[in-house]
């Protein structure tokens, strides 16, 4: 049985970052770029368990426990001002939200 | 075995974060996502992290992604609106992405190509270990994220909060 190498879980990271990253820059829809946003800290979580397996310490994978931790906050937060602002402006395409731009 | 296990899923959660990214309808999106959670849960099992992969699976695809699919289906929403900027813009920004990922993927690559896997240990799977770490080493953290947790689920009862209107100026129904 050969084992996988640990760089191609880090190559797998880095492709779901960069696809995430295309995500947030391109969609509309706001919830579309929370998702892409959670896409990218699971590829982050992804390169830090491969990192805990290359040195064979379990650092990364409590990193990762504080991550999912933080980004269950952030998604809470996010959802409900996406439910404020929906209330105000019938609408969260981001293109519309645009009271703050000066 | 192994490395079929690992490209079969590695391969779904591509092409699951590409749906991801390129679907307009929310509720594909979202339905994607899972499945690219999924896949990336068993990749921590394959890397020797069972109680991450369990994590994954009951907090991300169980509760954060239920609470995305809640949003969804209260605001009703459909496809996306607006276009969204120049295509010139767009193609820009994919581009960019591109180059990031492309960057950050060859440094990985050329960094540790040739380290050899290490046959999993003991220590790095086992649960007792991970928790030993957790509330000993890293206690005080632990609290500041219970703390972090409380603020964010008194704020966004807050925030999505029906706004208090005096009865004689209803402004809508």
């Amino acid at each position: 049985m050969t084992a996988v190498p640990v760089s191609w879980y880090l190559l797998l990271a880095g492709v779901l970052f960069a696809i995430g990253t295309a995500g947030a820059l391109t969609r509309r829809n706001g919830i579309a770029i929370f998702l892409s946003i959670e896409l990218m800290l699971n590829a982050g979580n992804l390169a830090l368990v491969a990192y805990s397996r290359l040195w064979d310490d379990h650092t990364g994978q409590l990193v990762v426990f504080f991550v999912m931790a933080v980004a269950a906050a952030e998604a809470a937060v996010g959802l409900a001002l996406f439910i404020a602002i929906y209330r105000q402006r019938r609408t969260i395409d981001i293109n519309r939200i645009n009271l703050m731009r000066w | 075995m192994e490395t079929a296990v690992f490209l079969l899923f590695a391969l779904l959660a591509l092409a699951s974060a590409l749906v991801v990214v390129a679907h307009r309808n929310p509720i594909y999106s979202l339905m994607s996502m899972v499945l690219t959670l999924f896949s990336v849960a068993v990749l921590f099992v394959l890397l020797g992290a069972p109680f991450i992969a369990a994590l994954q699976v009951l907090i991300y695809a169980g509760a954060i992604l239920v609470l995305f699919l809640f949003v969804v289906m209260l605001l009703n929403l459909q496809r996306e609106e607006s276009p969204g900027g120049q295509p010139a813009q767009r193609w820009a920004a994919v581009l960019g992405a591109g180059l990031f990922g492309g960057m950050l993927a060859t440094l990985f690559w050329r960094t540790y190509r040739e380290t050899p896997a290490a046959p999993l240990s003991e220590r790095l799977v086992s649960l007792h270990a991970l928790a030993r770490a957790l509330f000993e080493e890293l206690l005080l953290p632990f609290e500041i994220v219970g703390l972090l947790l409380l603020v964010a689920v008194v704020a966004a009862t807050i925030l999505a909060r029906r706004p208090h209107v005096p009865p004689e100026t209803e402004a809508e129904p």
